[in-house]
């Protein structure tokens, strides 16, 4: 079963992003092999629809749970239409985020959080 | 002719100065700041008609599609997503470029249009008035924009209020404009925005001219700065409490005689530089 998670880095060690359309990178593990994987989020200078791209990306690479801090309406709808599960992290390196899945000790995030999380004030939080 | 309002900083007075001069000058008044039109407010036109502006959108045949998830990938949009289940749209995100459909090979997509926004028009101080509007959580202005300058009598002299900003919205105003008059205030923010709206102007060829608003015997700095890059200044209209409290309750002006010379100058200068027929 692989397990993405979003991630500021490209290292065991980086911290994990709290936003998902626009993280830098996402940590693909892999629990047969405890295999990490490091791939760069496509979306994340997407104009728009960054949270549907990346929830695309994470289908294609055939992940089955998720790991991140807030995930939008859009991304949520994708990646629910697909079966996929999220589980809600905090300040934690990639290494720990996969430690606290594995020892059950994640929350499940069972509804959409809000649009455009982590923009920034600019635009009103709209 | 057509005469674009622009500004670079939002509250400069675009609205202020545009309708002003749409009046002063009986010129077609068209607000092309269609996510917040407010030209209306101060003209009230009449006997308005309506037509929606539609943009279209992919209808997937169930039956054809294979899920090969060729049409989200080809999506510049991000308006598609390919699940193993299905193809989910997000119609806000599309832009109807049929993208999609071309790189299709079962035939699978085809379109329907979506209203996403309309075009009003309406008549007010002998001068007709054009307004875009977009319907509500919508998120692309230009559709609207662009259906709204089909409207241009090019045999008319028309003001064309742009939106705040130097975005699409406003390139897509100033593509179908002979000129511009930028509509700054002596602020350091005023300036900043302004500068970044010469460069768009320089850049697409229009000549342009600038009017200070909200001015207090502080110009000193807009001057400085269209003298050093050479600017014509077509005048400065002054701060008052007065023309603030007309204009929060939608009056027009330039009606008001302490203000009427002014905006008669502003005016008057405008044609002098564009040669206004």
């Amino acid at each position: 079963m692989k397990i993405g998670v979003s991630s500021t880095g490209q290292a065991i060690s980086s911290s994990a992003d709290p936003r998902f359309g626009r993280c830098s990178h996402f940590a693909i593990y892999d629990t047969n092999d405890n295999s990490y994987r490091f791939i760069s989020n496509n979306a994340q200078q997407a104009g728009g629809g960054a949270g549907i791209a990346a929830a695309q990306q994470m289908i294609d690479e055939d992940v089955e749970i998720i790991l991140t801090g807030n995930m939008g309406p859009n991304a949520y709808n994708v990646i629910k239409g697909n079966g996929i599960k999220v589980f809600r992290i905090g300040a934690a390196t990639i290494e720990k985020a996969i430690q606290l899945f594995r020892e059950a000790k994640l929350e499940e995030i069972s509804e959409a959080g809000a649009a455009h999380f982590g923009m920034g004030r600019r635009w009103g939080g709209i | 002719m057509n005469l674009c309002i622009l500004s670079g900083k939002g509250g400069t007075g675009k609205t202020t100065v545009a309708v002003n001069l749409a009046v002063l000058m009986q010129a077609c008044y068209f607000d092309c700041d269609v996510e917040e039109p407010n030209g209306f407010i101060f003209l009230r036109p009449e006997h308005i008609t309506a037509e929606k502006v539609f943009v279209e959108y992919p209808v997937i045949d169930s039956d054809k599609c294979t899920l090969c998830g060729q049409c989200a990938r080809a999506c510049q949009y991000n308006a598609l997503a390919a699940t193993k289940k299905n193809i989910m749209l997000f119609p806000t995100l599309c832009h109807g470029c049929h993208a999609c459909e071309i790189v299709c090979d079962p035939g699978a997509i085809t379109y329907l249009p979506r209203p996403v926004g309309s075009v009003e028009k309406g008549a007010a101080h002998g001068v007709e008035c054009v307004r875009g509007i977009m319907n509500v959580g919508e998120h692309m202005a230009v559709p609207v924009i662009r259906q709204l300058l089909r409207n241009l009598n090019i045999s008319k002299n028309n003001i064309l209020d742009a939106a705040p900003g130097t975005s699409c919205n406003v390139v897509n105003t100033l593509r179908r404009s002979d000129a511009a008059v930028i509509v700054t205030e002596p602020t350091i923010f005023g300036l900043h925005d302004m500068s970044i709206a010469v460069e768009l102007l320089r850049q697409m060829n229009i000549p342009f001219a600038v009017v200070i608003n909200k001015s207090q015997n502080n110009d000193a700095m807009i001057q400085k700065y269209c003298s050093e890059n050479r600017i014509k200044l077509l005048g400065s209209i002054p701060y008052a409490k007065k023309a603030a409290e007309a204009y929060s309750e939608g009056q027009i002006i330039s009606k008001l005689p302490e203000f009427h010379l002014s905006y008669a100058s502003i005016a008057d200068k405008v044609q002098e530089a564009f040669s206004w027929n």
